[in-house]
C-alpha cells in the first residue's frame, strides 16, 4: 500500500465570507468564482476556493497576500452588501493529506463516512478530529484538504503523523 | 503430554517458547494460552476468589471465568485478569496464576473453604454494614484474599488507537452463520465488516472438521469462505475483534486486539451500520452437581475444542455429565481420540434411542436418569429421584479425570439486548431468544436458537441478502434447565469465578430477595468478567426452582456494556499524555520557551506566567517585572483574549441587546470596557468593544470565555433576533496581540508606527495603521492602570513586530511580563478578572461597576434579573480591598468572618498577590455590605485554622497614573 | 453515539453537536417576577417527548429544534 503524505501547506489567504446566496453571488465576478457553491461542497477555479460550510457560511480560499487586495476589490462590488467579509487568514493553517488510504487515517480521529460515494471530491464540511475542530475538503479521489485553527495544528498534526506510522 | 501427534489447527512448525507460573513450556503457534497449558498437563490454572478452591480451564471461549492469568510482556506491560481461552500463544509470554497465596499448589486461604459457612451470600454486606469499624479489622485480610488479580503499577507503553467506520452490513461472530452472511452481504455489493472474537475466523466449525457444507468437509468450505471474504475489496475482516458494545442507530464499538508484535496493542473500533447481522452463537450450559467446579470439570463443547482445534486431549478417562443430548457426540469424538469413557451420566431417565444405540455401539456405559456428586479422584453416580435429589443408596463410583458437562444451550443474546431489543422466553429452545427488535438487526445461527448447520447456513444467507429469514430449526434437546437444578446439591457452584453456590441463591431468596436484579446483585452471580455468561442462566434457574415459579416469571437481568472486559488503553487510544487534549500555544510561545519563561496552563493554551532571570524565584521575578511597567514599559503576550469581529448594518443594535453598556454612541476610532451578563443578571464575561466603523466592530473576550461568548452571541442572533442584519467571526487566532504597558509604553512604539499620527490616538481609542511595517489595528488600552497599547497583528507577523517593540524599546528598559504580574497590576488597580472575581452570582453593581449599564437602553441580556429583589437587596456580596494586618499574603479562597471564632462567613478572598508598588500584600474579596464596612477589619480564616486580621478598603489600591479605564 | 438529524447536513454524529436546552422557552419582553422565574429556571423535564434545541457546532454552526423522545433517544417529528 503506497504510503499516506501529509503535508503543511504553505500560507495563503483566507476570508471569512458570510452573506446570504444572493448577496454572495454578486461576489463571484470579483473573486473569481461562482459563488455561492450548494451546501458542503467547494467551488474553485485556480488558486481560489469557496468552501460553503453552512447555509450563510462561505470559506474563501486564495493566494498569499491577496487579503487586502480582495477585501477591497469585494467590498467594491456595486450592490454587494449586506456581507460581512474577515481576513482570518493568519487564524488557520492548511494540511494536505494525500494516498489511498487517507480516509482511513482521516477516520482514526473523525467520526464522518468518507467513502467516496458519501464524501466525494468537491465535498467540504466542518468536522472534528480528535478534540480538534476541522474544516475538511475533499479535493481528489485520495487527496483531503484539512484546515485547522493556529493553535490546534501541532496537536492535530502529532495525532495524523503518530496515525500515520500506525497505518503503514 | 495431552498433544495428540496428527490434526488440529496449530502449526507443529513453529514451536513457542512460554513459562506459567515460572514453569517453562512450550506450545505452537495457532495455540491459545489455555490450548497450551492443557496440551502441557497443566490443569490447575486459578483459585477461586472467596473460597480459593483450585480451579481448571472450564470453556474454551470468551465465557472462561476460572482460567485468569496475569500476562507479564515485560516493561510495564503486565495486565491482569487475561482469560488463558482468549490469549493467543506467542514466544516468550510470561504467564502467572492469580488469587493465590503463597502458591497454586497450596494455597493458605483456601483453608476458608473449609469454613465455608462462614461466607454465605451477602457476606461483605453483612460484614461491612456493622458492626461499625470492625471492618477495620477485616478489610486488610479481605482484600488480600478477595478480587481479581493485581491492578498494574507502571505506565502502560504500549499504543491504542481509534478507528470511526462505517459500512452497510456489520456481521458479528464469523461462524458458518456470520460467514454466510458476509458472503451474502458481498455478493450485494455491500460495503461489508465481518468481525469475530476469535483469532481465526470459523466459530463452531472450528471444533467440528467432521461436518460437511454443500457437500464439503467443513474445514474446506471455511477456508474458501474465508479466502472468498479476505480478497473481497469491500469486506474488512476484523480477527481477535470483539463487539462489546451496541449503541443506539446501529453503532457499535469493537475492541481489537493486534498479533503480538504489532505496533499498536488494539484499537478501538467504532462502527455505524446500515444494518446489523447478529451471529454470536451460544455458551454451554454447566450441571448443578458437588464438585462441578473442580479442575478437571468442563464443558463438553470446549472438551471437543481442544481435541479438534488445538489436539489436545483434555484427559484419559471421562465421564460426561449430561442433560442434553449436544455433550453425546463429543464424548464419542474423545473415544475414537483415544481417552476411555467411562460412562455417560444424563440426568434424563430416556435420553433419545440413536443416542443410546450408539453408545452402546461403542460399549460406553450409559447411566440414564442419574446424577452425580464428586469424590476424590473421580465422580459417584446415583439415581436422581422425582424431586431431584440423589439416590445416595445405590451409588456407583466412576474413577475418572476429566468430568465433561453438558448443560444445554444459552443464545448470546447480548448484544442484541444491548440493542434494545426485546428477548422473549422459548420453552422449546429453553432459553430467551431474541424478540423484537429495536434497531434495523437481526440474529441468525446458535444465537436465534438454531442448531443445524445447513439451517444456519440458510438463515447466514437469507441475512446477508437482507430477505426474511426461515424459520428457526432445533434438532438437539434436552432436559429443562429449571427441571435439571431442583433438587440439586447445595454446594454446587453456579458462579466458579465469584464462588457462588446453588445454596447462597436459595439463601438470598429466603432473605426476602425476588427480582432476579436483586438477587444478582447480592450473590454477586453473573457480576465480574462473567457478565452472564455462565452463570444467569443457572442461577436464574435455581431463584425460579425456589420461588416455585416459571423462569420467564422471574425475568433476567439486564445485559449491559461491555460483552467483554476492554483494557483501558483501548478505550482512551491516542488520548494520553502529551496527545490528552490540544495544547494550544499563542504565536509568542517559541519566543518565551527560549526566554526561559515558566507557563501556566489557562484551559488549553500555555502562557507565560514570568519571566525569570538568573536567580531569581517567582516573587523576584514578578515584583521586577511589575516595577518595569510601573517605572517605564513592558511588554506582555495577550493574543489568547477571545476576539470576535462583528459585521453588519445591525452591528450596534445587536451589541447593544448583547452587551450592559451604552454602544450606540460609541464613535468609530473609540472602545469600551462591556460587560456581558447572563439572563440571570451574573456576570458572564467582559471585554473591550473596538469601533472600527460604522457596521464594524472588534470584540474581545476573556481567554477562557472565547468560545462561549460566540457561542451565546450566536445563540442570541440565531434565534431570538434572527432579523438583525449581523455576522459573527472568530479571530482570536488570526490576531496575535502585544500589550505595551507602562508610562513610556507610547515613547515605545511610536517610531515603529506609521500611518496614523499616534499622539492623537486617544486613551480608550482603536485605528487602523502599520506597526513595524506591518498591518495592525491598534488599540490604545491596557488592563494595568497605565498608559498601554495592545498592538494586533496578523498571528504570522506577531514574533517579528514583538521583536521590532523589544529593540525599540530597549533604551526604555521595556521589560516582558507574564500572566502572573499581569494579575498583580490589574489587582493594584482593583480590575475585576471574570472567574475570579466572579464566580456566576455576582452582578455588576457586586464589583461596583453598575455605572457601566446603559441606563436609557430598554433591554439587554440579564437587565429584567437586575430588577428582582434578591438583586437589590442590601446586605449582597460587594468587592472590597483588603488589607492584611500581619503582613502575609492571605490565601486565595479564605473565608472573612466578623471575628475570630465565627461561624458565619461574610465572604470571602478572590485574589491575593504581594503588591511590588505598594511593598505590602494586597488582596481582593467579595464581603457582604463591604462597601459600608470600609474602613472596618475582618478576619480571614486560613485553611490552617489561622483567623488574620484584614483591614477593608477600596479595591482600587492605587488610583490610574494615566487615563488608562479599566481594559 | 447518536446520529442527530440537523436540518442543513443531514445525519451528522453526535460529537459535532451540542445541546442548547429545552426549546419553546419564550424571552418574555414584560414579565412580573414570577413569570421571569420561570423563563430562567422552570423546565418540563418530560419522560416521553422532548422538544430540545441543538447547535451543530463543529458543523455548520446553526441552532435548530429536534424532538426527541427521552426514553429511546429517538428523534421524532413533532407531535
Amino acid at each position: 500500500m503506497a504510503e499516506t503524505i501529509i503535508e503543511t501547506l504553505p500560507p495563503g489567504t483566507r476570508l471569512a465570507l458570510r452573506a446570504a446566496p444572493e448577496p454572495a453571488a454578486r461576489l463571484s465576478g470579483a473573486f473569481g468564482v461562482v459563488l455561492p457553491p450548494p451546501l458542503l461542497t467547494a467551488a474553485h477555479g485556480g488558486k481560489r476556493a469557496a468552501l460553503r460550510l453552512g447555509p450563510d457560511d462561505i470559506l474563501l480560499l486564495a493566494e498569499e497576500g491577496a487579503a487586502a487586495s480582495l477585501l477591497q476589490a469585494l467590498a467594491a462590488v456595486p450592490g454587494a452588501g449586506p456581507v460581512s467579509l474577515t481576513d482570518i487568514s493568519h487564524g488557520q493553517i492548511a494540511l494536505r493529506i494525500t494516498g489511498p488510504q487517507a480516509g482511513e487515517l482521516l477516520n482514526e480521529g473523525c467520526p464522518l463516512d468518507l467513502d467516496p460515494a458519501t464524501f466525494p471530491p468537491g465535498a467540504c464540511t466542518r468536522t472534528l478530529f480528535g478534540k480538534a475542530g476541522i474544516v475538511l475538503w475533499r479535493t481528489g479521489a485520495a487527496v483531503f484538504h484539512v484546515e485547522v485553527a493556529r493553535s490546534f495544528a501541532p496537536y492535530l498534526r502529532a495525532l495524523l503523523d503518530e496515525a500515520a506510522a500506525d497505518l503503514a | 503430554m495431552s498433544r495428540l501427534p496428527t490434526g488440529g489447527r496449530i502449526d507443529r512448525s513453529r514451536p513457542l517458547q512460554f513459562s506459567f507460573d515460572g514453569r517453562q513450556l512450550e506450545g505452537f503457534a495457532g495455540d491459545t494460552l489455555a490450548s497450551a497449558l492443557l496440551a502441557n498437563g497443566v490443569t490447575v490454572v486459578g483459585r477461586g476468589t472467596k473460597y480459593h478452591r483450585p480451579r481448571g480451564i472450564l470453556t474454551a471461549g470468551p465465557e472462561e471465568p476460572n482460567a485468569l492469568v496475569e500476562i507479564d510482556r515485560g516493561g510495564g506491560r503486565r495486565e491482569p485478569n487475561t482469560r488463558a481461552t482468549m490469549q493467543p500463544l506467542f514466544d516468550g509470554l510470561v504467564a502467572r496464576s492469580q488469587n493465590r497465596f503463597p502458591s497454586l499448589r497450596f494455597d493458605a486461604a483456601a483453608l476458608a473453604g473449609l469454613a465455608a459457612p462462614l461466607l454465605p451470600a451477602g457476606f461483605y454486606y453483612k460484614t461491612f454494614l456493622s458492626p461499625r469499624g470492625w471492618h477495620h479489622l477485616w478489610e486488610p485480610v479481605l482484600r488480600r484474599l478477595a478480587g481479581l488479580g493485581r491492578a498494574p503499577d507502571a505506565p502502560d507503553p504500549d499504543r491504542y488507537a481509534n478507528r470511526y467506520a462505517h459500512c452497510d452490513v456489520l456481521v458479528v461472530g464469523a461462524g458458518p452463520a456470520g460467514l454466510a452472511a458476509a458472503l451474502a452481504a458481498a455478493e450485494t455489493g455491500e460495503r461489508v465488516i465481518l468481525c469475530d472474537e476469535q483469532a481465526e475466523p470459523g466459530g463452531w466449525l472450528l471444533s467440528d472438521p467432521q461436518e460437511s457444507i454443500d457437500g464439503q468437509p467443513a474445514w474446506t468450505w471455511l477456508d474458501d469462505a474465508v479466502a472468498t471474504l479476505r480478497a473481497h475489496p469491500r469486506v474488512r475482516v476484523l480477527t481477535s475483534t470483539t463487539a462489546f458494545h451496541y449503541g443506539l442507530q446501529n453503532f457499535l464499538a469493537l475492541a481489537e486486539i493486534l498479533p503480538e508484535g504489532s505496533r499498536l496493542r488494539e484499537r478501538l473500533w467504532q462502527i455505524r451500520a446500515k444494518r446489523v447481522v447478529l451471529a454470536t452463537g451460544a455458551i454451554e450450559r454447566k450441571l448443578l452437581f458437588h464438585g462441578n467446579d473442580r479442575p478437571g470439570a468442563m464443558f463438553a463443547s470446549a472438551a471437543r475444542t481442544w481435541l479438534n482445534r488445538y489436539a489436545v486431549l483434555p484427559g484419559r478417562r471421562a465421564v460426561l455429565a449430561a442433560s442434553h443430548d449436544s455433550g453425546w457426540q463429543s464424548v464419542f469424538q474423545l473415544q475414537d481420540a483415544g481417552a476411555e469413557i467411562a460412562a455417560i451420566v444424563d440426568w434424563r431417565a430416556a435420553p433419545p434411542p440413536p443416542l443410546l444405540e450408539e453408545a452402546a455401539r461403542r460399549g460406553i456405559e450409559v447411566l440414564a436418569g442419574h446424577g452425580v456428586t464428586a469424590l476424590p479422584d473421580g465422580m459417584l453416580a446415583m439415581p436422581r429421584a422425582a424431586d431431584g435429589t440423589l439416590i445416595r443408596n445405590r451409588t456407583r463410583t466412576l474413577f475418572c479425570d476429566l468430568v465433561l458437562m453438558a448443560g444445554g444451550w444459552t443464545p448470546t443474546v447480548h448484544l442484541f439486548s444491548q440493542s434494545r431489543g426485546r428477548l422473549r422466553w422459548d420453552d422449546a429452545a429453553d432459553a430467551f431468544l431474541p424478540g423484537e427488535p429495536a434497531q434495523n438487526v437481526v440474529c441468525i445461527g446458535a444465537c436465534r436458537g438454531t442448531d443445524d448447520l445447513a439451517a444456519c447456513i440458510a438463515e447466514g444467507q437469507a441475512a446477508g441478502a437482507g430477505t426474511s429469514l426461515p424459520p428457526r430449526v432445533q434438532r438437539a434437546g434436552g432436559l429443562a434447565v429449571r427441571a435439571a437444578v431442583t433438587g440439586a446439591d447445595g454446594r454446587s457452584f453456579v458462579d466458579p469465578q465469584n464462588d457462588v453456590t446453588a445454596d447462597d441463591i436459595r439463601l438470598a431468596v429466603r432473605e426476602g430477595f425476588r427480582s432476579i436484579e436483586h438477587v444478582k446483585r447480592y450473590t454477586t452471580t453473573g457480576m465480574a468478567t462473567d457478565q452472564g455468561k455462565i452463570a444467569n442462566m443457572v442461577g436464574l434457574a435455581v431463584v425460579a426452582d425456589t420461588l416455585e415459579r416459571a423462569i420467564p416469571e422471574v425475568g433476567i437481568t439486564t445485559f449491559r456494556g461491555p460483552y467483554t472486559p476492554v483494557s483501558f488503553g483501548t478505550l482512551a487510544g491516542r488520548h494520553r499524555g502529551v496527545l490528552f487534549e490540544p495544547i494550544r500555544t499563542p504565536p509568542l510561545h517559541d519566543w518565551a520557551a527560549a526566554q526561559g519563561a515558566v507557563f501556566e496552563p489557562v484551559g488549553l493554551w500555555q502562557r507565560a506566567r514570568y519571566f525569570p532571570r538568573p536567580g531569581e524565584d517567582m516573587q523576584a521575578a514578578v515584583a521586577r517585572e511589575c516595577r518595569a511597567v510601573r517605572g517605564a514599559a513592558g511588554i506582555f503576550d495577550a493574543s489568547t483574549l477571545g476576539k470576535i469581529e462583528v459585521v453588519g448594518p445591525d452591528a450596534t443594535t445587536f451589541l447593544e441587546r448583547i452587551y450592559v453598556n451604552a454602544l450606540a454612541n460609541l464613535a468609530p476610532g473609540r472602545c469600551r470596557y462591556a460587560l456581558l451578563l447572563r439572563e440571570d443578571g451574573c456576570i458572564a464575561d467582559d471585554g473591550i468593544i473596538g469601533r472600527l466603523a460604522a457596521d464594524r466592530f472588534h470584540v474581545t473576550t476573556t481567554t477562557g470565555g472565547a468560545a462561549s461568548v460566540l457561542h451565546m452571541m450566536e445563540d442570541y442572533l440565531q434565534t431570538e433576533w434572527p432579523d438583525l442584519r449581523v455576522w459573527l467571526t472568530s479571530t482570536t487566532e488570526h490576531w496575535g496581540v502585544i500589550a505595551v504597558q507602562g508610562p513610556r509604553s507610547g515613547e515605545v512604539i511610536a517610531p515603529l508606527v506609521e500611518g496614523i499620527d499616534l499622539a492623537a490616538l486617544p486613551p480608550m481609542g482603536v485605528a487602523c495603521c502599520t506597526v513595524a511595517g506591518i498591518g495592525a489595528r491598534l488599540f490604545s488600552v491596557g488592563f494595568t492602570g497605565e498608559r498601554g497599547f495592545e498592538i494586533n497583528v496578523p498571528a504570522g507577523h506577531a514574533p517579528a513586530v514583538w521583536q521590532a517593540v523589544l529593540q525599540a524599546g530597549a533604551p526604555h528598559g521595556i521589560t516582558p511580563y507574564g500572566t502572573e504580574a499581569m494579575h498583580v497590576l490589574r489587582a493594584e488597580r482593583g480590575y475585576i478578572i471574570v472567574g475570579q472575581e466572579t464566580d456566576g452570582t455576582v452582578t455588576p453593581d457586586d464589583v461596583g461597576l453598575g455605572r457601566l449599564i446603559g441606563k436609557k437602553k430598554a433591554d439587554f441580556i440579564g437587565k429584567r434579573s437586575l430588577d428582582r429583589p434578591d438583586m437589590r437587596t442590601t446586605g449582597r456580596r460587594q468587592l472590597v480591598g483588603l488589607l492584611p494586618i500581619d503582613a502575609t499574603v492571605p490565601e486565595e479562597g479564605a473565608q472573612l468572618v466578623i471575628a475570630p471564632g465565627s461561624a458565619t462567613p461574610l465572604g470571602h478572598i478572590t485574589s491575593a498577590y504581594a503588591s511590588p508598588t505598594l511593598g505590602r500584600p494586597i488582596a481582593l474579596g467579595l464581603l457582604q455590605s463591604g462597601r459600608v464596612r470600609i474602613g472596618t477589619s475582618v478576619f480571614a480564616l486560613g485553611s490552617t485554622g489561622t483567623a488574620a486580621p484584614v483591614k477593608v478598603v477600596s479595591p482600587m489600591f492605587t488610583q490610574p497614573a494615566g487615563e488608562g479605564e479599566n481594559g | 453515539m447518536l446520529l442527530i438529524p440537523c436540518p442543513h447536513c443531514g445525519d451528522r454524529p453526535e460529537i459535532e453537536f451540542r445541546n442548547c436546552g429545552e426549546a419553546g422557552i419564550v424571552r418574555p419582553t414584560a414579565a412580573d417576577d414570577a413569570a421571569w422565574t420561570a423563563f430562567l429556571y422552570l423546565r418540563s423535564n418530560p419522560r416521553g417527548l422532548h422538544a430540545e434545541r441543538w447547535r451543530h457546532v463543529h458543523g455548520c454552526g446553526r441552532f435548530f429544534t429536534l424532538h426527541r423522545h427521552t426514553v429511546s433517544d429517538r428523534f421524532e417529528s413533532a407531535p
